[in-house]
């Protein structure tokens, strides 16, 4: 029978036991991905943020807040024309990391 | 002869303020409720941005006033105005006559206790910046055990109607990022993360050290107001707080929790603060005559200000205002 009740999960992210595998590899080969003063002018430009929830600098929180699987959707998003890129105010090569996150 | 100029406070501003007077052909004489001159510089460690020894500059300061009329562990008891300036009452019983006033009385440290929430007092592994200052310039507190995690509170005090600072208390967000980055040197293999609400970089220098934060050691930079401290069953702390910029709340587990306490105008000055007629601004600091062109000039004659009286202030603003403080008692000597 049910009675309309259930246990919802927790929505605290919990930092003691979140997975930061593809971060910590993407650290290694782009040290910038630390740099992001989390501006948003990545995600202002963004052509395909107009129409869709894709926004780099968010994104880059989700690698590090273990949410790889909405990570990996979102940047299906991406349309790779680099404008992220040249408004990144500290020259982060956000193309290269889009790229070597699919990789 | 020689004009008597009292200088209350023998921090960085009032030392700084007795050495230009001395050069300037008066007599400065400085009474410090203290031990020691120096201030609360002098136990510091290291100075942001470019982690200079701050032994350095106080060493330079205290060499400077080495011939200096100074008065330790002695405070002002009584003054009154008088036709000659005015008539000081000393702890020690001794009385100075002088021409002017200078206030250096500076800043206490915000309880931390105050902000219950935090658990400074209550759990082992929270301490104060002052605190792990303190640890990297002595190399021991039982506290700081070769920590793993490592998390640094922002605003503490500060940015807080409910403390009743509703103020920016300006250098604890570099000091906190000086001390992130020391942390990963003293222990490479830590996670630093620090809890902000904004990062303010004011001056020149910070936002480089912010960059290299990030960059070079590797500090987590979380923007979010840690909301409670708790323990858990191994002694290690359990921390909560939003990361705004993700817009979930996050939860932690850390070895050591540092938090950076603001600063609050000295209470120990009230008595001859009130004495001599200057009365605090909303934020509880001295109030000046003006903020622009007359930062150093109370609203009562011949009574000065410089420092941290006033309002939270770093070392070099300090030093600014104690140079300009004594040009301008000197004009005032000069035109009476």
């Amino acid at each position: 029978m049910d009675f309309g009740f259930c246990l919802s999960p927790s929505s605290h992210v919990k930092m003691d036991s979140i997975d930061l595998t593809t971060f910590n590899r993407l650290k290694e080969t782009n040290p910038d991905v630390n740099t992001c003063i989390a501006c948003g002018s990545c995600t202002s430009t963004c052509t395909a943020g107009n129409f869709t929830e894709m926004s780099f600098r968010r994104l880059l929180l989700m690698l590090q807040r273990g949410k790889e699987d909405e990570a990996k959707k979102m940047i299906q998003r991406c349309m790779l024309c680099g404008k992220c890129t040249l408004v990144c105010p500290r020259g982060i090569n956000i193309r290269k990391i889009l790229l070597d996150i699919t990789r | 002869m020689k004009e008597n100029i009292l200088i209350i406070g023998g921090g960085a501003a009032g030392m700084e303020a007795a050495t230009q007077l001395k050069k300037l052909g008066l007599n400065p004489i400085i009474v410090e409720k203290s031990e020691r001159l120096g201030g609360h510089i002098a136990q510091w460690d290291r100075l942001f941005p470019a982690f200079h020894p701050a032994k350095d500059v106080v060493e330079q300061m205290l060499n400077n006033v080495k011939d200096v009329d100074a008065r330790l562990n002695t405070e002002v008891t009584d003054i009154q105005r008088d036709n000659n300036g005015f008539h000081a009452v000393l702890s020690n019983k001794e009385t100075i006559d002088a021409k002017a006033v200078i206030l250096a009385t500076g800043f206490d440290l915000f309880k931390a206790e105050r902000k219950q929430e935090y658990g400074y007092g209550i759990y082992n592994n929270v301490i104060t910046s002052l605190e792990l200052e303190k640890f990297f310039k002595e190399g021991k507190d039982p506290r700081i055990n070769n920590p793993k995690k490592i998390g640094f509170v922002h605003c503490v005090g500060a940015r807080d109607v409910k403390v009743g600072n509703t103020y920016c208390s300006k250098v604890c967000c570099t000091t906190a990022l000086k001390q992130a980055c020391e942390m990963k040197e003293v222990f490479p293999d830590a996670e630093v993360y620090t809890f902000y609400m904004d990062l303010r970089m004011f001056g020149p220098g910070y936002e480089d050290l912010y960059l290299k934060t990030q960059k070079d050691f590797d500090v987590k930079c979380i923007r979010g107001r840690v909301c409670e401290v708790s323990e858990d069953m191994d002694g290690r702390l359990v921390i909560k707080a939003e990361d705004t910029l993700f817009g979930k709340p996050l939860r932690m587990t850390l070895d050591l929790l540092v938090l950076m306490c603001s600063m609050e105008k000295a209470k120990s000055i009230d008595k001859i603060q009130q004495k001599l007629g200057i009365a605090n601004n909303s934020d509880g600091f001295m109030q000046n005559k003006d903020m622009y062109l007359g930062m150093n000039d109370s609203k009562q004659d011949g009574v000065f200000v410089a420092g941290t009286c006033t309002a939270p202030k770093s070392l070099p603003d300090t030093i600014g205002e104690a140079r300009s403080v004594a040009v301008e008692v000197f004009n005032y000597i000069n035109n009476k």
